[in-house]
């Protein structure tokens, strides 16, 4: 499950390490083990992640498509920004669907926003070929970037998890595999 | 006023960080938008007798501003342009505009400077060298007249202050100068070395590739790290040319050539797949960025002076 490199270069921070904090959401939408990890920047822009242990994410699954179309009307993809205050971005609340994910086992997911904010792009090269999001995850395979409100860039990580505590997480579920349903 | 209200009210419009509406720029700017006529049926030449006397009601004293030109070289990797100060608290101690413009706002007993340049760097990132050009409007100076010994004077005064910075080509300019220095920022081109980190091991022969590609065009979206204070877009800038020199088999040294307006960091790391392409994406492997350094601003202003 480890993408990292061995123990050898671990004094290097990534790029991710340097400028980012991970906060996490787990089970996300109620749905077991589809954790998500919001990569926010030391300005306050936030990447939409799938976290390491997301079920797209484990091996064997095959991602047949990702579909940007989250309902008849909306298309994350129309998403139209401009100026440098990003007028006419689409909201987002913390539950808004950013994407959904076609598996080759008929398995579909919803990845949500999990932070509120102002959509600013979603990841095109996703699209063109999935397996990006798999092999790299926390980098090119991101799912979108997100704006918050100024006012709000701090209250936003009030519902995530840090680091720490999703690791506590993802301890208790291998301790208790029928705990969720 | 008359000028404002009657020809063209849309050249005066009030913003928060001008002390009064009739600045330099919108007074030249409504001059130039006027027709003839109509300036010369509004201001006629002699004038018409005034109707009454004029009172004075409060007489003020201002002093032109003068203009001071040179070039920095910035030596550490812990000291930003300008300063950097969050809710009134100061992030990092100083800044190159500080430096500089301090030492003379003394000697012109200046009120206030704007420190401008050909660009900037990162806090993070050297600048070597002959420098970046800069250009510092002190306004109203109490002193004016300086012979070019004094400001050779001045100049060495600045350099023995610190280590950080260092200046040269230091020189009174006029106000229309500045323009050449702001046109090297979009036009021209800029050299720079950086220290890469590959996550896979390399060989030499994996680096030797990067030293023919000529003229590569990179397609950047704006980076994540200023796309808050920045509008999403996509740019197209031309990496001219690359030389690679070879350190240990996780590291290299990469010179580049680029187009004004090119973000090297991104260019290397590739900013989450959202710069193409990138030193990642070429060689196949994940690369960051460990030291910047700006190697020449390919600007010839202003004017080299002999030491």
């Amino acid at each position: 499950m480890a993408t990292e490199p061995a123990a050898a270069e671990a004094t290097v921070p990534s790029l991710v390490d340097r400028y980012f904090t991970r906060w996490y959401k787990a089970d996300v939408k109620g749905k077991p083990c589809e954790d998500h990890c919001i990569l926010q920047h030391s300005n306050r822009i936030c990447v939409i992640t799938l976290a390491e242990s997301h079920p797209v994410l484990q091996s064997g699954k095959t991602i047949k498509s990702i579909s940007y179309q989250i309902s008849t009307n909306c298309s994350r993809l129309h998403n139209k920004v401009s100026g440098k205050f990003k007028r006419g971005a689409q909201f987002l609340t913390e539950l808004a669907p950013l994407c959904k994910i076609y598996c080759s086992d008929g398995e579909e997911y919803t990845v949500s926003s999990c932070v509120r904010g102002r959509l600013m792009e979603v990841n095109e090269n996703i699209l063109h070929k999935p397996s990006i999001l798999q092999e790299k995850p926390s980098t090119e395979g991101y799912i979108a970037v997100v704006l918050p409100k100024f006012e709000e860039s701090k209250s936003i990580t009030e519902g995530l998890l840090t680091q720490k505590q999703y690791e506590e997480v993802l301890v208790k579920r291998t301790n208790a595999p029928t705990a969720t349903s | 006023i008359l000028l404002r209200r009657v020809i063209c009210p849309d050249c005066f419009k009030p913003a928060k960080n001008k002390q009064s509406v009739f600045t330099r720029m919108a007074v030249m700017k409504a001059l130039n938008k006027i027709k003839e006529e109509d300036f010369h049926k509004q201001f006629p030449c002699p004038p018409n007798s005034p109707k009454a006397v004029c009172t004075v009601l409060e007489i003020e004293c201002a002093h032109g501003a003068v203009f001071v030109a040179g070039r920095y070289n910035k030596y550490s990797r812990n000291l930003p342009q300008t300063p950097w100060i969050i809710d009134g608290e100061r992030k990092l101690e100083s800044s190159v505009e500080e430096l500089i413009s301090d030492h003379l706002l003394a000697v012109f007993k200046a009120e206030s400077f704007n420190f401008s340049s050909s660009g900037r760097e990162d806090v993070d990132v050297r600048t070597l060298g002959n420098g970046r050009p800069f250009a510092i409007e002190l306004v109203n100076p109490h002193r004016v007249h300086f012979t070019s010994q004094e400001i050779k004077e001045l100049q060495q005064k600045i350099n023995n202050s610190s280590n950080k910075i260092q200046v040269r080509d230091l020189q009174l300019v006029t106000r229309e100068a500045i323009g050449h220095m702001k046109e090297g920022e979009e036009e021209k081109t800029k050299s720079y070395s950086a220290l890469i980190w590959t996550n896979n091991t390399i060989q030499k022969k994996d680096i030797e590739f990067l030293n023919d590609i000529k003229d590569l065009k990179i397609d950047q979206k704006t980076p994540l790290r200023v796309l808050h204070r920045r509008p999403l877009a996509v740019r197209t800038r031309i990496i001219h040319s690359m030389e690679s020199h070879y350190v240990d088999d996780h590291h290299f040294r990469l010179y580049l050539k680029t187009q004004a307006g090119t973000y090297i960091k991104e260019f290397v790391h590739g900013d989450f797949g959202r710069t193409k392409p990138n030193i990642g994406s070429l060689m196949n492997v994940t690369a960051d960025i460990l030291e910047l350094d700006v190697e020449s601003v390919d600007v010839d202003w202003p004017p080299a002076l002999d030491d």
